[in-house]
């Protein structure tokens, strides 16, 4: 039904496809623009002028301030203070943190791996419960597995994982002495960083019990942000199995004589997950929301914990950078998730 | 004046029909046993913050010195004095967690109220109008939507300064672009109508086409999206603060609540235990009223 035949993709379809393409990040632009805007915006609405809030509560004397505010800029007007920020960020300059005077987008670089390990597994972790869970559910609807699902799909959903977190590490770590408590990897390792992935370098250095380490250090927190999109992908598969199921060629499939399984498997699946790819991809929003919360809660040393402990220790230049590459993180995702979409289903791709 | 006669008669007949609509919806959500529990829940959380002074054993601030982090009245050195034990400064746990009510419901209700009142304005404004008003509008909540929505809360209370009134600001201004495009779409949606078209050729204003005309018959969805983002609003709210950002203590709001417990982790299970099952159990209500809602009031639904 959808791709089966590949060649459409390759000549006639080309076009239609590239238009699709530069239609959707033609969007993108004046959203970017946006987003610098809110980033450009956000140290000057903090009360009190820029220079006392990058100088935080040590002050400066009055000719020191005229000073800085020539050496920063903030003396210009706005549009040009705005097209100096612009220039830089395109050269990937992100000023430098106020506390620890290291560039920002070096710490973000630093820190985003962890989050990105803990954000694949925790999807990782969602999609491989809550697809089967899911696909199961709608087609024996109404069967008690069915309410099951779905009533600890709710709960999952309305879940405040931040709490959920505290009684995991209550009881796993805690009363059960399973797992460890916070971090990444026990101290007792040390390794250089290859790919960022502590599961994947302590894999690499070879260490007896170093991969045991970083998996443990990773279960609680996986869990704790994978409730959320687990329930959401658990939900929607449901639902987009319904859907399919009630069609005609699901109905004609059956009448066939075709197994249950291959009913399933071969003609109901693949339309079914259409849906659920756009619903996947969604959750990384999701994720890096649920990463702040997660990651304070278990010591993880990624960028939800960075965005935090740079709020409170008002270190408003990382503030600043992390707000804009989040929002560009997110939005290079959903335009991915976006083109996908065009791609496994060509009918999105026709109207446009 | 003159109109009056004619109205009358035809407000009749729709309130009729609005009635017989409300008693379809309510046999439907009747079914549904799960959005019956929540709807049952939520009215007594509503009741519970109503007569929280009444109902709670103990003031939700009067420190007992003599009771520091008191367990719950089941376990050994446990009284049933204070049911479910106390914190670490002797405040009666029951109490604060029914006092906690109020702040979950009052947050709930201005959250839902502002994002709704501004999200169905600016959605009618760009649905109706179209053009470069549509567009501006549109471009802005796709930026508020770029962000993942509790680091904007989060990042806006910074700015404001925390506090539980910013906190609620924030999340509605977060929100809100939900309430937008959901408005926006319903309206494009009517606009072609044959109602909407007579209602204009019989030269009603642009006010009236938008709030008298248009707005009611959109309202459907939104209610069921004001339902789901008051659970949205409860949770966020918690969230924001555990981190530190939302109420402050000692108000006895649930994530406030469970920030100050987190020290306790390991040595006071109750304090850190049940301030969120109270988050859960409401949220999860309002959550299953709100999918109960939605079944109920989606056609394509009924007809399976």
């Amino acid at each position: 039904m959808i791709i089966q035949d590949l060649s459409p993709f390759f000549s006639d379809n080309l076009i239609p496809m590239f238009r699709f393409l530069i239609s959707r990040v033609g969007l993108l632009i004046p959203t970017f623009i946006g987003v610098t805007i809110i980033a450009f915006s956000f140290i000057r609405l903090i009360p009190g002028d820029p220079i006392e809030v990058l100088a935080g509560e040590r002050g400066v004397s009055p000719e020191r301030h005229a000073q800085l505010m020539a050496q920063f800029g903030f003396d210009r007007p706005l549009w040009q203070q705005y097209l100096e920020f612009l220039s830089k960020l395109l050269h990937g300059d992100l000023g430098q943190s106020i506390v620890t005077k290291q560039p920002v987008i070096d710490e973000f670089l630093t820190l985003f791996p962890a989050t990105l390990e803990l954000s694949t597994m925790a999807i990782l972790f969602a999609m491989i419960i809550g697809l089967p869970a899911g696909i199961i559910a709608g087609f024996k609807r109404g069967s008690i597995f069915d309410h099951t699902v779905m009533t600890t799909a709710l709960v999952g959903y309305s879940m405040p994982i931040f709490w959920l977190g505290l009684l995991m590490i209550i009881l796993f770590s805690g009363i059960l002495g399973w797992t460890p408590v916070s971090g990444r990897i026990s101290f007792l390792f040390y390794f250089e960083p290859v790919t960022g992935f502590m599961l994947i370098d302590s894999y690499l250095s070879g260490q007896e019990g170093a991969f045991r380490s970083a998996l443990s250090h990773l279960i609680l927190p996986t869990i704790a942000l994978g409730t959320i999109p687990m329930a959401v992908i658990a939900r929607q598969t449901r639902s987009a199995m319904l859907e399919v199921l009630g069609e005609d060629y699901v109905r004609t499939a059956r009448a066939k004589g075709l197994p249950p399984f291959r009913v399933i498997a071969i003609h109901a699946l693949r339309n079914a997950l259409i849906p659920v790819v756009t619903t996947i991809g969604l959750q990384v929003g999701v994720l890096l929301a649920g990463a702040i919360l997660t990651e304070t809660i278990f010591s993880w040393p990624g960028i939800g914990k960075w965005m935090v402990d740079s709020i409170f220790r008002r270190d408003y230049t990382s503030v600043q950078g992390g707000l804009l590459m989040i929002a560009a993180i997110v939005m290079v995702v959903n335009l991915i998730v976006d083109l996908l979409y065009g791609l496994i289903n060509p009918r999105i791709r026709h109207t446009r | 004046m003159n109109n009056t006669p004619i109205i009358s008669p035809n407000d009749s007949s729709e309130a009729e029909t609005s009635w017989m609509r409300l008693k379809e919806f309510w046999s439907y959500f009747y079914e549904n046993k799960g959005a019956v529990a929540g709807l049952c829940v939520v009215v007594f959380v509503i009741l519970l913050a109503f007569f929280a002074d009444v109902v709670a054993p103990h003031s939700p601030i009067e420190q007992y010195r003599d009771y520091f982090l008191k367990p719950p009245a089941w376990q050994e050195g446990g009284s049933w004095r204070f049911i479910l034990g106390t914190d670490a400064v002797g405040r009666d746990m029951l109490s604060r967690l029914i006092h906690g009510t109020r702040y979950s419901l009052f947050i709930g209700c201005i959250v839902v109220s502002i994002s709704l009142v501004s999200g169905i304005s600016l959605g009618l404004i760009a649905g109706f109008f179209r053009g470069w008003v549509d567009t501006l509008i549109m471009r802005i909540m796709d930026v508020i939507l770029s962000y993942p929505s509790l680091l904007l809360a989060l990042v806006l209370v910074a700015i404001l300064g925390p506090s539980l009134t910013n906190a609620m600001i924030a999340i509605a201004i977060v929100l809100q672009p939900h309430y937008v495009r959901l408005t926006r779409a319903q309206v494009i949606a009517e606009s072609s109508r044959d109602y909407v078209t007579s209602s204009r050729v019989a030269g009603a204003g642009t006010l009236r086409l938008m709030f008298i005309t248009l707005l009611p018959n959109c309202m459907a969805p939104l209610i069921v999206q004001a339902t789901l983002s008051f659970s949205t609003a409860i949770l966020d709210a918690a969230a924001l603060g555990f981190l530190g950002m939302g109420a402050q203590p000692p108000t006895p709001e649930w994530g406030t609540l469970l920030a100050e417990a987190r020290e306790f982790i390991s040595s006071a299970w109750w304090v850190v235990t049940f301030p969120g099952l109270a988050i859960l159990i409401t949220v999860l209500s309002f959550n299953l009223m709100g999918d109960g809602m939605r079944d109920a009031l989606d056609p394509k639904l009924k007809r399976s």
